[in-house]
């Protein structure tokens, strides 16, 4: 396949031809007519021209973007101009999402390219973006594609919206062009730091075309390459004004950091409200009917946000953006010697590579310990250092970094080596090494701005002893696998008994209808709206309050993707799931932003997240789980989670839930309370007939109960908790012992037992299999509560009521000892209460029965 | 045929009795599982059943264990875990995670120790690595991935399962208990207990979580039965090298279970408990006076067992005590009679002392009050008395208000046997009046 060189590697010059056609003096803007790119210390010219099809820069150098130039012209509010292109984008097939390729009906030809109707892209590029032009040929529906001659020409049959295929109308290729040309400052945006930017605008195309692709397929260029874009874009934007689009590849990080006090002559809003501002201007749609867009749109709020991360702790390097393969984030990290990684390789998308070489290391660890004995002792005095076991097998993969690594360590200067080996990126294989370092230094960022940074370096390598390997922060953690898949159920009582299981997810949740309702208007107003606000759910547990919650979030989520509703992040925490209330900021954090940090700083950053004006533009909906157990002494967590949705910029919906209704009024302090509002719910327990009813709706028609004995669970559980847990679980167990006993089908006798095992007690069938000493200290405890008329005894007055019954029952009298034994064995199982034993003979005691269970249990022998 | 050629081998006599010492020792000491459950089938086909649901199926299950100390609760499960694992599909497929209340007395403890027997991602070699949240979190991600039919099944075994309640919010069991009622990766969580009132330990939010399966292991064991199982204790194997050395102390331990004096010292302790623990104590206590003088066990070995395992701890302490020593607990004795239990102080006791020098001694003389202070300090030392109350470190020693620990029966059976115990001082103590 041919290969285009990259502009890190290959000057290219590009001029304008001729005098400007035309000049726009409100806008400052003078069109040419064409455009001659020169490659340096080569002859050759190319000149690109308004019309013509050329290739525009992209993220993979084999497939570069195909688009039509519309016009030309030449930013001239900077000293030296800007030069831009005008283009009407085409979509390859690659960047058209697999799933979507089904809707053609056929093969898709390798050269094919589809017109691109989605209004969502910004159709302004920078001009130095320009490969070279091509040949783009519009070919009828019905017509053959020609055989392929060269690689330079490509097809057109069909236009693409996103949504779906429509046969290309010539005349409305030239009609976008008119209108194009008639309305030239339409898609002009106000603000400079877009039109510093090249081929921005394909953002939000290939955003929507690869959204999909990117889960199924491991590398995608177009995304890639966008995110790059865009984070290169936003992060210019604060950088400098002044940085010139024709020296931009030159721009060192040096030079980055040393001027971080000039970013405040550069407008701070985030560009994505601007960029909707002008989107909106353009194309005045409503804002949730254009999937792409939002998407776009999201995927941008994301970045920005973290540039304001990035921005407000530039002294910190460790604004790294999660790495996870599944949620596709764009990374903005700061620091020197992470301010051009970003630039170069922003995204990490699943690499199979990537990700299978860190496996591999995972088991053969040791192997590769002794493969690499040579770089042995560097490694180790950098293990001493790393966070992780893992990451320290991949920077013994290429040992040359490891020294680096401890340089930086010690400060946080980029090295030359790396700066280096951020240029060498050639070729796929280079391209993918580097990735991995990125992976690399974001996570070694990450770490040392948490633990390392104080450390000092020199010590610890001295350190004698084993290497101590660090936990790999990114480990992924699992249970192993079975060896043998797991049983299917064989029989109705089985399959009965999986549907029945507490963890089964069922495919509604009925009985909660108005509930479920209720709280799915709560979020999804405040969601439309874009504001916040606090919901506190209530009710005993079992109730379903967090299945309804979670289904609503489900739905909701349901709903964002069919682009009903704007999308929105959804987390969640539990308060029994953490080891300590304040690790709810850590955890919130986490999982917001994949960051790990110590509850303190995350309390920080998520403060200045949630009150910072520019930072997102989605909502965040929060469900905190057994609220009552965040609670503190100063009840500060609970503060901030209620605090924060009432922040103007914040847009964060917190539903707490916890048993008590009354809980804001028992242990929460009034500001906090008053924080929490009134928006409550409470779960009633279940009712018999609901109880019965989530039984049937489980079962789903499967026939294995009799209705007699799925009423007499549901009566019984209703009338002792209203639990649905514990009434699954006795239905569950039922059909254990209908299993056992032969019967077809659930009976009243083996719910009946059922309900026994589970609620009779123990006591009295305790006492009953007592031995008869045991049992006559019992009846020498009752004796001798019934003399002193109190419920409490010493072991001295009991032992003399004992020996007593000894005598009249024939039995030989106990010991001290002996009846110091008895009465602990029956401490041991709770039917006495005792002090400690060290108090001997005076140690005193209490029933733990009722007498009159007591006197049952014994007189029924 | 080798089993016939060892039934009529001859071994000398020392021999067979160091076999035998052998066979029973780790009947006694190991525990060592019996060859099929007794008295608990129902359990053990329910608990067996129970965990190969979760093996196979990949159903997850709670269950506790409830019975008094000794009831064999450990056994059933040890019992039941050798049964599954002879099943490859069962062996191949559980994981097994073993805490035990007693070891694991706080969840950060636990949490390392079931990371650690996972062997999962943040161990190497035998540390567990990372904080407590981090550990927490990193083994919720961890059976999170996990689902019901992919991952192997996890087997939690609470030993002491109450003392797990007792920690901080109850985080380990609702998290377990969590994990088992949601479609994470399949846990069967079984705990073993002997508080009956277990469920009442539990937050509700926790019990909620548990499936409230409980099996109770009360013995309802009779006489005969329990006369039975001393017998098959006792009795040799039928791989015994000696056969007939085999054959004659089985028969000597038939005559023995037979024998009205035995069966009247076993009928006690089957009164007193039921439990196999005190029984093998028991049967230890004969087993060590076997030797090749006596190679087998009487009744009176028996007996003396007996003797030995009821003895008073108490009265046998007195038994060492100075005359001296032994008149002030008498003089206590006298006043807790007078003052019906009240706390009584060196001075009270010394001039209880006195009454009984002046009045009734002829043997006894008066002791300087220092040689009665150090007297009463050994005393409080053997904790034969002890301070009545905190507040008593303020008060000079003569004047701190004392208990004391023993009951008059164990001081009356003490001075039966006191050697040379004057005779004033006996009367003295058995008269009502001091």
């Amino acid at each position: 396949r041919m290969k285009y060189f990259t502009r890190l590697r290959v000057k290219r010059i590009y001029e304008w031809r001729g005098a400007p056609i035309g000049f726009n003096r409100k806008l400052k803007t003078s069109e040419y007519g064409s455009l001659s790119i020169r490659v340096e210390g080569l002859p050759q010219t190319t000149v690109i021209s308004a019309g013509q099809h050329i290739l525009i820069e992209g993220d993979d150098d084999n497939n570069p973007y195909v688009a039509r130039v519309l016009r030309l012209f030449a930013d001239g509010r900077f000293q030296e101009p800007d030069k831009k292109a005008v283009v009407q984008w085409f979509v390859r097939v690659s960047e058209v999402p697999p799933s979507k390729l089904q809707l053609l009906g056929r093969v898709p030809h390798p050269q094919e390219v589809f017109l691109y109707e989605g209004r969502s892209c910004e159709d302004e590029v920078n001009a130095e973006s320009v490969l070279r032009p091509v040949q783009v040929r519009h070919l009828d529906v019905a017509a053959p594609f020609p055989v392929s001659e060269d690689g330079d020409t490509f097809y057109v049959k069909l236009s693409w919206d996103s949504r779906t295929f429509r046969p290309v109308d010539p005349s409305l290729l030239a009609a976008v062009m008119r209108g194009a040309m008639a309305t030239p400052a339409s898609s002009r945006k106000p603000g400079a730091e877009a039109e510093s930017l090249h081929s921005l605008t394909k953002l939000s195309a290939s955003k929507c075309l690869s959204a999909k692709r990117r889960s199924a397929t491991q590398r995608t260029p177009g995304v890639r390459k966008k995110l790059q874009l865009s984070s290169e874009s936003s992060l210019l934007v604060f950088i400098n004004q002044e940085v010139k689009p024709a020296n931009r590849s030159s721009l060192c990080p040096q030079r980055t950091n040393r001027k971080p006090g000039r970013r405040d002559d550069v407008p701070l809003t985030p560009r994505s409200a601007r960029r909707r501002e002008s989107q909106s201007e353009m194309d005045s749609p409503p804002a949730g009917d254009d999937p792409s867009r939002v998407r776009a749109m999201r995927h941008q709020n994301k970045i920005s946000g973290h540039l304001v991360t990035v921005e407000n702790f530039s002294s910190e390097a460790g604004a790294a953006g999660s790495l996870s393969p599944g949620s596709l984030r764009g990374r903005g990290d700061s620091g020197p010697q992470n301010q051009r990684r970003p630039l170069t390789f922003s995204v990490f998308p699943a690499e199979p590579a990537a990700g299978g070489r860190r496996s591999r290391l995972g088991r053969n660890r040791d192997e590769e310990e002794e493969e690499n004995g040579a770089l042995r002792v560097s490694r180790r005095k950098s293990a001493l250092k790393v966070s992780s076991r893992i990451r320290k097998q991949l920077n013994l993969l290429d040992g040359r970094l490891s020294s680096d690594e401890d340089e930086e360590e010690e400060e946080f200067v980029p090295s030359r080596k790396e700066l280096q080996s951020s240029d060498e990126e050639e070729d796929d294989e280079g391209e993918e090494e580097d990735e991995e370092l990125a992976a690399k230094k974001s996570r070694r960022s990450s770490s040392s701005h948490t633990k390392q940074k104080t450390r000092t370096p020199r010590k610890t390598p001295r350190k004698a002893g084993p290497i101590t390997p660090r936990r790999h922060r990114h480990a992924t953690p699992s249970i192993p696998n079975r060896a043998q898949p797991a049983r299917r159920p064989g029989n109705i009582l089985e399959e009965a008994r999986a549907r029945l299981h507490v963890s089964a997810v069922p495919e509604s949740l009925p009985c909660r209808e108005q509930e479920f309702q209720d709280i799915y208007s709560f979020v999804e107003s405040k969601v439309l709206d874009g504001t916040g606000g606090c919901m506190y759910v209530s009710g005993v547990p079992g109730t379903g309050k967090t299945a309804t919650v979670q289904e609503v979030m489900r739905c909701l989520q349901h709903a964002a993707e069919q682009d009903e509703i704007p999308p929105f992040v959804f987390i969640q925490i539990n308060g029994m799931k953490m080891t300590d209330p304040h690790q709810a900021y850590a955890q919130i954090l986490q999982k917001l932003t994949g960051q790990k940090a110590t509850a303190d700083h995350a309390a920080a950053l998520l403060e200045k997240r949630f009150s910072n004006p520019a930072s997102r533009k989605e909502t965040t909906v929060l469900l905190v789980d057994e609220l009552d157990l965040l609670w503190t002494r100063k009840q500060n967590v609970m503060y901030n989670l209620f605090d924060w949705p009432t922040r103007r910029h914040a847009r964060l919906v917190v539903l707490a839930i916890a048993n008590t209704m009354d809980l804001p009024e028992r242990i929460l302090i009034n500001r906090v309370a008053s924080r929490l509002g009134l928006t409550r719910m409470s779960f009633q327990p279940y009712s018999f007939k609901q109880l019965q009813q989530i039984v049937t709706s489980r079962l789903n028609k499967l026939k294995a109960f009799e209705d007699d004995a799925l009423q007499l669970v549901s009566r019984k559980v209703a009338a002792l908790s209203g639990d649905a847990r514990r009434c699954l679980d006795i239905c569950r167990r039922a059909t254990e012992i209908c299993e056992r006993s032969a019967a077809g089908l659930v009976g009243m006798s083996h719910v009946m037992q059922a309900l026994d095992e589970m609620f009779s007690s123990p006591y009295v069938a305790a006492i009953r299999s007592a031995s008869t000493q045991e049992q006559l200290f019992l009846r020498a405890v009752i004796a001798e509560f019934r003399r002193l008329g109190l419920e409490e005894a010493t072991f001295q007055q009991v032992l003399v009521q004992h020996q007593a019954l000894c005598r009249v029952e024939g039995l030989q009298p106990v010991g001290v000892s002996e009846g110091l034994a008895v009465c602990r064995r029956l401490g041991a199982c709770r039917l006495l209460l005792l002090e400690p034993s060290r108090l001997g003979v005076l140690q005193r005691l209490w029933l733990n029965v009722s007498q009159d269970d007591v006197l049952f249990a014994l007189k029924a022998d | 045929m080798s089993k016939r050629k060892a039934k009529d081998a001859h071994l000398p006599i020392g021999e067979c009795i160091s076999q035998v010492h052998q066979i029973l020792r780790k009947r006694f000491c190991h525990q060592q599982l019996p060859v099929k459950p007794e008295g608990v089938e129902a359990q053990h086909k329910h608990l067996a059943e129970l965990l190969k649901r979760t093996a196979v199926h990949g159903e997850s299950n709670s269950v506790l264990i409830v019975g008094p100390r000794g009831a064999g609760k450990t056994m059933l499960l040890r019992s039941v875990l050798r049964e599954l694992s002879q099943e490859t599909e069962v062996q191949k497929n559980l994981l097994q995670v073993h805490l035990n209340g007693l070891l694991q007395t706080d969840d950060r403890i636990a949490l390392k120790e079931i990371t650690r027997q996972l062997q999962l991602e943040n161990v190497v070699g035998d540390k567990v690595f990372g904080s407590f949240a981090e550990n927490l979190t990193f083994l919720l991600d961890a059976l999170k991935k996990g689902d019901r039919s992919s991952s192997r099944p996890v087997l939690f075994v609470l030993d002491e399962f109450d003392l797990f309640a007792q920690h901080k919010n109850q985080t380990l069991l609702y998290n377990l208990f969590d994990v088992s009622q949601s479609a994470q990766a399949p846990v069967a969580v079984v705990g073993l207990t002997c508080r009956l009132d277990v469920l009442e330990l539990l937050e509700k939010r926790v019990k909620s979580r548990f499936s409230h399966r409980q099996m109770y292991l009360l013995s309802k064991l009779t006489f005969p039965q329990y006369l039975e199982r001393i017998r098959d204790q006792l009795s040799l194997p039928d791989d015994f090298p000696d056969g007939k050395f085999a054959q004659e102390w089985n028969a000597a331990v038939t005559t023995l279970c037979e024998d009205k004096s035995a069966e009247e010292v076993l009928q006690r302790h089957f009164n007193s408990s039921t439990d196999f623990r005190s029984l093998h104590m028991l049967l230890m206590l004969c087993l060590s006076r076997v030797s090749v003088a006596r190679p087998s066990i009487t009744p009176t070995d028996l007996l003396d067992a007996s003797r030995f395992c009821l003895a008073d701890a108490n009265a046998n302490m007195l038994h060492g005590l100075s005359i001296l020593e032994l008149c002030l607990i008498i003089a206590m004795k006298h006043l807790n009679d007078v003052y019906e239990g009240e706390p009584f102080n060196l001075q009270m006791v010394h001039n209880e002392f006195k009454k009984f020098l002046q009045r009734k001694s002829n043997s006894m003389y008066n002791f300087e009050q220092p040689i009665i202070m150090k007297a009463f300090e050994h005393l409080q030392q053997l904790e034969l008395i002890r301070p009545a109350d905190g507040a008593s470190a303020k008060t000079q020693r003569e004047f701190q208000l004392m208990r004391l620990m023993l009951d008059h029966s164990q001081i009356m059976e003490a001075l039966q046997k006191y050697p040379q115990c004057p005779t004033d001082v006996k009367q003295w103590a058995t008269s009502a009046f001091a």
